[in-house]
């Protein structure tokens, strides 16, 4: 039993470690399109947002700093996307490529210029990342038999990112489905006429969903370059925009399943990554199948054979008003 | 007395070359229904749209409850207490009752601050009225009618006094529709200012106090409901028109060509919008079907070119079913078509002119030449060629087609239909958007075609084209055909009626 | 009020090299924020794709790549759809000519076993790109998302199968073994200098052709445009829109096959991993600055060939700078010509109004 424990437990603690970066991507997307844009830019702005706060951190040696500049960059590509999207009414999805694009090119030109280490930034010292933080009262938890160590190896020890991350779920949800706020940005995601004809401005509400999404994803790269990792390195996000991407939609774009399905992602990656080649009842499964696997799910989903994931019925639409 | 909750002096709003509304004068009461009537494009959308500060007038003076008051936007509006129930509704579908009715009206930052007052003002409000929702209904999953109740209910928590109501019942059933009228008794009892925008006079005779008609952008009557009849508001309406300028030369009709048997048909929302339809076309007639916009002719049309599977009944081309074939295989049975939305249906706006005059013809071998490949020079010759024959100017087959005026693009879809001598001609609103010397060539067109012994169907909503053209008359209202008439004997009063839904 | 459109060489000329120098412009100033001289790195740019000859061939040789790449992109565009899988539907490209190869390269000769392989790789490409066609058109799910996860899928399964099946006995890469033939470099037939150029350039201009001749010359072409520029046009005509759908992917997906027959069977002779470099993603610009039109995506093809192998060269002389600065321009050109296209046409619209 206890050796039993002792290995889903670490399994379990990756899982968290790995799905936090999801978690927070994904809620991005969920800002953006519930506002009625569609963000297929989140992979770009988490590779500004890596970039950006690793090469701060390296310059203040303050991780803080390095937070906010990630969250800085990540807006900036935001208020371009938005800028695309709402005030020219461009192709959003276009709008998002370019930005996926621009921001592969942008991070590592700069990365390779500013700091001449291949296109990665120094390795950081310990006291310019985020820090494990230890569990408050885990020498009194663990005393609990069997579960005890169980639950301060897989919720104790973890950096601030991964707590900020499950937080803001309820956050999220909070913030959608209980204020004035969220009640007018889904409102504008499903049908912006309605939202128009209540006296209320939908470029407005669009702005506010596409920054949000920025902010977001500058903590999400973030968390990538200066909590799971010590340095940014070229395309360091390695499409988990697009796993983020496919999460929301496999969530039906609502918080708390968002949370779950980035969990089961982070948990099926932490899984991949161990059982390589080790067999489960006999049988191999390949690590490439389960990587495919959310990938699979989301098709599935969105094709309605396996219940139906509808998007935000006004995504991807720019709003002019009619006549 | 009281200042009117409304007053217009002198509104006018003009877009491009149409005076919309032309000097129009309005005073709503409060505690009234005041029902306001008018052909298509008389200008009560224009007007209603510039009290709900859709778009803002371009001169004139409008007073609420007796003060000036300016209106940019619909917020200002609401402020107001100007509330407009819109005939496509402005609800979000996947929300509740609830949300929807909250949505600008919240109540403070944070939604459980206004839910238990707006959940109390929904009950509230539907006992005063009689509006009965489920405040916990989610909008997808209510029938028309309960959502329009929605808006109603919307509009009274957002603290309406003056309710306009945009061609309300064009959605609902006729019990429905009397329920509705039931509510807004009920509204102006408690002293509400209710707008009834409509065409059906039906409807102003049941429920207001005091109408107002409008024809070509302007007021021309106001009436006390019990004062008037329905004959003469019919005829305030359509107006005194100076005769036909050329009325048809009686034709000799031929055999039945097409006959349509009880024909049903859905549109895209699943409601049933052609509800039972049997005539005959012949050949050598012009047969006009009349109708207010929305009365079903649309969706009619859309099944005999194949461009909608009718949902039942029988259309019948020379003995051969052609209910349900795909519009490529009727056009090749001889029925050609002028669509009613032109730029929608009837060409490509980015093509050039060219391309678009071979839309639905595309795969004839005549302009295809090598290995059945296009010849530009066959579709430039063809395009330049069906110019010259009906007088489309610029007569460039290279322009772009969104670039001629909407008389030349008509001409350009008129002389493509009628290029391969169809016996069968449906035409949807052929002049609409037209100048005035294109109406004349177009009118020209049809009759020569009725005069070599084709069947044309000629819907529209213009009483003047279908009184100038037709041999017959049927008039289409609500989904079935509430008349017919032969043009000698047709008159307008009775044409009138019978397009309101009342029977002549 | 809406304008008059420009003039037809404002709209096709004038607008993508604005649009272009625009690009260029903010990459400069990316450049001098990276502390280069943008000068030095133009130069660096023209020297290293039109220099010399070899230079000069291997511009040819990725703009192989984007030329079928853009076509690809180009022809779903035209049907109103938007192939973001042209990465994917490489990859399976690359996979069905290399089960080809390895299974016949030694027993037919190579005149016949090269055009099957290509058949082969095309056909797996078509299949890649039908599936997402013919969820959109039968089941409403959109062909952005569902490419862009068919690209994902391509990427585990090309990793598997070249880890755990095809891979050479004893090679430690993931990489087949070499086929015995393949495609022959334009060099056999005279072309000067040292590339890898080779017979899948002619065979890009050839598909070129044919996409213009089916999309511009043919009815069934003709209704590809109404269905990509107005769908309700399309009912009217009795086009069938599903059916156009499904096709415009499949044909999409073989072009974007046209990588692999350039890469795979004309440079590398072995199927390798993530042989397309990105030229699927690259094809969305390519298309966009091409207007959608076979030959604008040809130019296009050759400026986006240039910054590649500009881009390699670039990095070889200013080692400051990596070879992804030319991501940069590309980014921006995508941002240009696609996202912010209003920027320019406005002002560009009033200025040509005003003179006129």
């Amino acid at each position: 039993m206890e050796a039993l424990l002792d290995t889903i437990a670490p399994i379990l603690a990756a899982t968290l470690r790995v799905a936090t970066p999801l978690i927070l991507a994904a809620l991005a997307g969920l800002f953006a399109e519930r506002s009625g844009v569609v963000d297929v830019g989140l992979e770009g702005k988490m590779l500004a947002g890596a970039f950006a706060a690793a090469a701060t951190a390296t310059v203040t040696g303050s991780v803080w700093y390095g937070l906010g500049a990630a969250i800085g960059a990540a807006s900036l590509l935001a208020l371009l996307h938005a800028f695309a999207c709402v005030t020219l009414r461009g192709n959003q999805v276009v709008s998002g490529m370019a930005i996926n694009v621009l921001a592969a090119g942008l991070t590592a030109t700069l990365a390779l210029a500013w700091f001449r280490q291949g296109g990665q930034t120094p390795a950081l010292p310990a006291d310019a990342r985020f820090p494990a933080l230890p569990l408050p009262g885990a020498e009194w938890i663990a005393e609990i038999p069997l579960l005890g160590r169980l639950l301060v190896t897989v919720i104790g020890g973890h950096t601030a990112p991964v707590y900020i991350a499950f937080a803001l779920v309820p956050v999220a949800a909070f913030l959608l489905w209980r204020t004035r706020f969220g009640l007018r940005l889904r409102a504008c995601g499903e049908n912006p006429a309605a939202v128009d004809s209540a006296g209320i401005s939908v470029a407005k509400l669009r702005y506010a969903g596409v920054l949000i999404a920025g902010v977001l994803c500058g903590m999400a790269g973030a968390t990538i370059s200066t909590a799971q990792g010590a340095a940014f390195s070229t395309d360091m996000t390695a499409g988990r925009g697009f796993i983020a991407l496919a999460a929301l939609i496999v969530a039906k774009w609502r918080p708390w399943p968002v949370l779950w399905t980035c969990l089961a992602f982070g948990l099926l990656d932490a899984l991949a990554i161990r059982l390589q080649g080790v067999p489960v009842f006999g049988v191999t499964v390949p690590v490439q199948a389960m990587q495919a696997v959310p990938y699979v799910l989301t098709v599935v989903l969105l094709a309605g054979f396996v219940g139906r994931a509808i998007p935000p019925r006004a995504a991807g639409v720019p709003y002019v008003k009619e006549r | 007395m009281t200042a009117p909750a409304i007053e217009c002096r002198g509104v006018s709003k003009r877009f491009g070359h149409v005076l919309a509304n032309d000097s129009v004068d309005l005073r709503v009461e409060r505690g009234s229904i005041h029902g306001v009537i008018g052909e298509n494009g008389a200008g009560k959308s224009t007007l209603m749209a510039i009290l709900h500060g859709f778009h803002p007038a371009d001169s004139g003076q409008i007073l609420v409850d007796g003060n000036p008051a300016v209106i940019r936007d619909s917020a200002d509006a609401a402020r107001l207490g100007i509330e407009m129930v819109h005939q496509h509704f402005m609800l979000v579908e996947p929300f509740t009752v609830l949300e929807n009715v909250m949505l600008g009206a919240e109540g403070g930052a944070l939604l459980a601050e206004g839910t238990a007052h707006a959940r109390q003002n929904l009950l509230r409000l539907g006992r005063d009225y009689g509006l009965v929702v489920d405040p916990d209904a989610r909008i997808a999953d209510l029938p028309v009618g309960a959502r329009q109740r929605v808006e109603i209910l919307k509009a009274l928590h957002r603290g309406a006094e003056v309710l306009i109501l945009d061609e309300p019942t064009g959605v609902l059933t006729p019990q429905e529709a009397d329920d509705l009228f039931r509510v807004l008794r009920a509204l102006r009892d408690e002293g509400k200012a209710v707008i009834l925008i409509t065409h059906k006079l039906r409807e102003v005779m049941a429920v207001t106090d005091r109408v107002s008609v409008m024809r070509a952008g302007r007021m021309v009557a106001h009436r006390e409901t019990a004062e008037t009849t329905a004959a003469e508001l019919g005829e305030l309406m359509i107006g005194r028109r100076p005769a036909a300028s050329s009325r048809p030369i009686p034709a000799t009709p031929g055999p039945a060509l097409l006959h349509v048997d009880d024909l049903r048909v859905r549109d895209n929302a699943g409601v049933e919008r052609v509800r039972g339809v049997t005539f005959a076309l012949h050949a050598g007639e012009i047969l006009g079907l009349a109708g207010v916009a929305g009365n079903g002719q649309t969706e009619l049309l859309e099944a005999l070119s194949g461009m909608r599977a009718p949902e039942a009944g029988a259309i019948t081309l020379r003995g051969q079913n052609i209910a349900g074939l795909d519009a490529a295989q009727i056009r090749r049975r001889g029925v050609a078509h002028v669509p009613e939305d032109r730029l929608r249906h009837g060409l490509v706006a980015e093509f050039e002119a060219q391309d678009s005059a071979i839309l639905g013809y595309h795969r004839d071998p005549a302009w295809r030449r090598v290995l059945g490949l296009f010849s530009r020079s066959r579709v430039n010759a063809h395009a330049a060629r069906l110019m010259r024959d009906h007088d489309v100017r610029p007569a460039a087959p290279r322009l772009r087609s969104s670039l001629f005026s909407g008389g030349n693009q008509q001409k350009l879809i008129m002389a493509r239909e009628l290029e391969r001598a169809p016996e069968v001609l449906l035409v949807g609103q052929p002049t609409r958007g037209v100048d005035i010397g294109g109406i004349e060539a177009i009118h020209t067109r049809l009759r020569r075609w009725r005069d070599a012994g084709k069947a044309v169907l000629l819907v529209s909503v213009e009483l003047d084209e279908i009184l100038a053209l037709s041999d017959r008359i049927l008039v289409m209202f609500d989904g079935r055909l509430s008349g017919e008439l032969p043009a000698g004997a047709a008159d307008e009063r009775q044409l009138g009626l019978l397009m309101a839904g009342a029977h002549a | 009020m809406s304008l008059r459109p420009l003039p037809r060489w404002a709209d096709l000329v004038l607008l993508p090299v604005l649009n272009l120098v625009l690009a260029l412009l903010v990459s400069a100033i990316v450049v001098v924020a990276a502390g280069q001289s943008p000068a030095a790195a133009l130069q660096a740019l023209l020297v290293g794709s039109f220099g010399s000859w070899d230079s000069v061939g291997f511009t040819l040789f990725y703009a192989t790549d984007m030329a079928f790449a853009g076509l690809a992109v180009a022809i779903a565009f035209k049907c109103g759809l938007f192939n973001i899988g042209a990465e994917g539907q490489a990859a399976l490209g690359g996979l069905g000519l290399a089960l080809v190869m390895l299974w016949l390269d030694a027993s037919l000769p190579a005149g016949i076993v090269v055009p099957l392989a290509i058949l082969a790789g095309a056909g797996f490409g078509a299949a890649w790109g039908a599936v997402p066609g013919w969820l959109q058109a039968r089941r409403g799910s959109h062909v952005v998302i569902t490419t862009i996860m068919f690209n994902f899928i391509a990427a585990s399964l090309m990793v598997y199968l070249l880890v755990n099946v095809l891979i050479e006995p004893g090679n430690m890469a993931p990489e087949t073994r070499r086929f015995a033939v393949g495609l022959s470099p334009l060099s056999d037939f005279g072309f000067p200098g040292r590339s890898p150029v080779n017979l899948a350039l002619p065979l890009a201009l050839v598909a070129a052709l044919a996409v213009w001749v089916l999309v511009w010359r043919t009815p069934w072409g003709y209704g590809l445009r109404v269905v990509g520029s107005n769908p309700d046009a399309a009912d009217y005509a009795g086009i069938d829109q599903g059916r156009r759908i499904v096709a415009a992917m499949a044909i999409s997906g073989a072009l974007a096959a046209g990588i692999a027959v350039n890469q795979i069977l004309g440079s590398q002779d072995k199927l390798i991993l993530n042989f397309t470099g990105g030229a699927g993603f690259t094809g969305i610009a390519v298309a966009l600055m091409g207007r959608n039109h076979p030959v604008g995506v040809l130019l296009a093809a050759l400026l986006f060939g240039a910054l590649a192998q500009g881009g390699a060269e670039l990095a070889f002389e200013m080692p400051e700078l990596p070879r992804e600065t030319v991501l940069v321009v590309q980014g921006l050109v995508i941002l240009f010509t696609g996202a912010l296209g209003g920027l320019l046409r406005a002002p560009l619209a009033r200025l040509f109004a005003a003179r006129a």
